[in-house]
């Protein structure tokens, strides 16, 4: 870590004084840090009123047996009141190891946890050879990168649309493996090619964003390197190995974590594509949704308590990450 | 056709990735033999192909007048028409959609922007009591899945009679567009020389004014970054407008399109068209800013 500095003070963090008494210290603080706290006011208290008192509502929500039946609504003009109770941790010890708790949590989590590891990797991986490819001397190399940006440029919701008439039964996949006498697999009604189908349409929308980050990874690369490791006598494998790999780390570990973090949110590919109709290739994020608003009677409690254990596996994986990512003395661009 | 491909696609490039064999002939750096050229030109066409076809498709499925032709596509080719698109101007609700995603997103651009701004600004300059604390919470906050708050805000608006409103659902979106600001300004703020606040201090403004009146003129890209980020993120929400916009002429673009295929009726070719029209101006726009973009997404914040 580099010592912070407040330029805007002139007060240097690293030397500290001895720290007077609490009242002293709040009353300083104040004086000396007034604008600072002015200044973050105002997205203190919309994360408080949006983020915060909601996050503490739902968590109160998870500790009861709320659904759309005994919750507070309005018919008409009649207001019913909310007749939901307490249950204590009731939903989390159902959800972790009730009855069927493999089939309605476990089944999902280790698919979600598949379908992370593999959409990033592959986002990854192509993205990485795409920005290498267009970060040589190439003729067209900006008309190839306007068009490999396209599945990012254009919305999600539209593009999943266009990959659902052509993964259709009769559609111009199968025709085409028809054609070529393939097999033609049901890609949105099987189950394996239900996850196959979303991991690659996943993909599809995914590497442009990795390859755009890790081209300007890759331009940012001080080319004297590549240069000393020419003089060196270093292969072209030995130049990628050891100048472009290191190089980009910085912004690979960040665009990775924002990969995993994305992937594993990812709610519109899935939703889109299969609506409800397809519960085995639901990740736990559609399928918290599909608990929460696919179903009737709806079940607000489990559904945020599936919020609540998703939100809490990802804090403790972007924690181990970033305590990984400081061991190697890397620091996070985000 | 060549979409099949995709997934074998990655052990292809990341081969091409390696130069073929050291030359042993003097060649400037950068540049490859000929066979290394084909090879990168074609792996980046087929690459290409494999990005534009699904959009090309739509755009192709979209001039189709019958509701089944996606499965017959070749009949398409003879009696190619621009009708779905005169249809759904006409006789869909297009343009309240249109009016409702722009209501959205542009609110909650407006509103992300203009609330992160003073914020990005003190946890670029300033440390103090509980700065940490707040960069974690951006950071958290921006991990939300959107199952997290979906369940309670649904409740808590449908207390407030907020549920299918314009209002309800910017607030929605707030709640990931301001601390996505918040972040996205520090990082941008980072980059402008701390001189020119000292500059301002010695000269006696207060921190309120070398804001207002030197840092945020100059950090105008950074806002539209922001802003730009902002607007195409809410533009393109799927889970929160689908629930909580209700009335068919307060969807959204997202919930729109769904709405051509229920389970008695799929007007395929509409919605083709429909998306071909939303699919157009976006992409139009993205394609205008999308250099920012990148750069502060990942430039970001790397001085930690």
């Amino acid at each position: 870590m580099t010592v912070a500095i407040d330029r805007a003070t002139g007060k240097r963090r690293g030397d500290r004084t001895p720290r007077p008494g609490l009242g002293r210290r709040l009353k300083d603080g104040y004086q000396k840090h007034w604008y600072a706290y002015a200044m973050i006011a105002p997205v203190a208290v919309v994360i408080g009123v949006l983020v915060l008192y909601p996050l503490g509502y739902g968590l109160y929500l998870t500790l009861t047996d709320a659904n759309s039946l005994n919750s507070a609504r309005t018919i008409g003009v009649n207001e019913i009141e909310a007749t939901y109770k307490f249950v204590g941790l009731d939903n989390y010890a159902d959800i972790l190891w009730g009855p069927t708790a493999y089939d309605r949590f476990w089944s999902h989590f280790i698919w979600t946890i598949v379908w992370t590891a593999v959409c990033v990797g592959l986002h990854f991986f192509i993205g990485l050879g795409l920005a290498l490819l267009l970060n040589q001397k190439l003729r067209g190399r900006t008309f190839y990168r306007l068009i490999l940006v396209l599945p990012w440029a254009v919305p999600t919701f539209v593009t999943v649309f266009g990959w659902r008439f052509m993964l259709a039964d009769e559609g111009i996949i199968n025709s085409a493996l028809d054609w070529l006498h393939l097999p033609t697999p049901a890609w949105l009604e099987d189950t394996f090619w239900q996850r196959f189908s979303a991991i690659m349409v996943n993909t599809w929308c995914g590497v442009p964003f990795m390859m755009v980050s890790l081209l300007g990874g890759l331009q940012s690369i001080d080319n004297s390197l590549y240069e000393a490791a020419e003089m060196d006598g270093a292969s072209a494998w030995q130049q990628f190995r050891y100048v472009t790999l290191p190089g980009l780390r910085s912004v690979s570990s960040t665009v990775v974590l924002l990969g995993i973090i994305w992937t594993f949110n990812q709610f519109a590919v899935i939703f889109l594509l299969f609506g409800n109709t397809a519960p085995e290739a639901q990740i736990l994020v559609t399928w918290a949704y599909q608990l929460g608003f696919g179903q009737q009677p709806r079940d607000f409690a489990q559904s945020a308590a599936y919020g609540i254990l998703l939100l809490a596996i990802l804090i403790v994986f972007t924690s181990f990450y970033r305590r990984w990512l400081n061991r190697n003395e890397q620091q996070l661009a985000i | 056709m060549s979409t099949t491909t995709v997934p074998a696609s990655a052990p292809a490039e990341q081969a091409g990735t390696a130069p073929a064999a050291p030359p042993r002939k003097v060649r400037a750096r950068g540049e490859r033999g000929l066979a290394g050229s084909l090879v990168s030109h074609g792996i980046l066409t087929v690459a290409s192909l494999i990005a534009l076809f699904p959009v090309a498709w739509l755009v192709y499925l979209s001039l189709g007048p019958d509701k089944n032709d996606y499965l017959h596509p070749g009949r398409i080719w003879s009696k190619m028409t621009l009708d779905n698109y005169a249809f759904v101007l006409q006789h869909t609700n297009f343009f309240d959609w249109l009016k409702s995603s722009l209501i959205v997103s542009l609110g909650t651009t407006v509103i992300g922007v203009m609330v992160a701004a003073t914020t990005g600004y003190a946890v670029s300059r300033m440390r103090f009591p509980g700065y940490r604390k707040l960069m974690w919470v951006l950071l958290v906050t921006q991990m939300f899945p959107i199952a997290v708050l979906i369940v309670p805000m649904y409740q808590i608006l449908s207390r407030l009679q907020l549920v299918d409103s314009y209002l309800g659902l910017i607030l929605v979106y707030c709640s990931t567009a301001v601390p996505y600001c918040a972040w996205l300004l520090k990082g941008y703020f980072d980059t402008i020389p701390f001189e020119i606040d000292e500059a301002g201090r010695v000269d006696g403004l207060t921190p309120f004014g070398t804001f207002f009146r030197l840092i945020l003129p100059l950090a105008r890209p950074g806002l539209a970054v922001a802003g730009f980020y902002s607007f195409i993120t809410a533009f393109g929400e799927v889970a929160f407008a689908s629930t909580f916009m209700l009335s068919d002429t307060k969807y959204t673009f997202a919930v729109g399109l769904q709405s051509f295929v229920s389970e008695h009726d799929a007007q395929r070719h509409l919605m083709a068209a429909t998306a071909v029209l939303v699919a157009i101006p976006v992409s139009a726009f993205f394609y205008l800013v999308q250099k920012n973009l990148v750069t502060g997404l990942t430039a970001g914040g790397t001085k930690g």
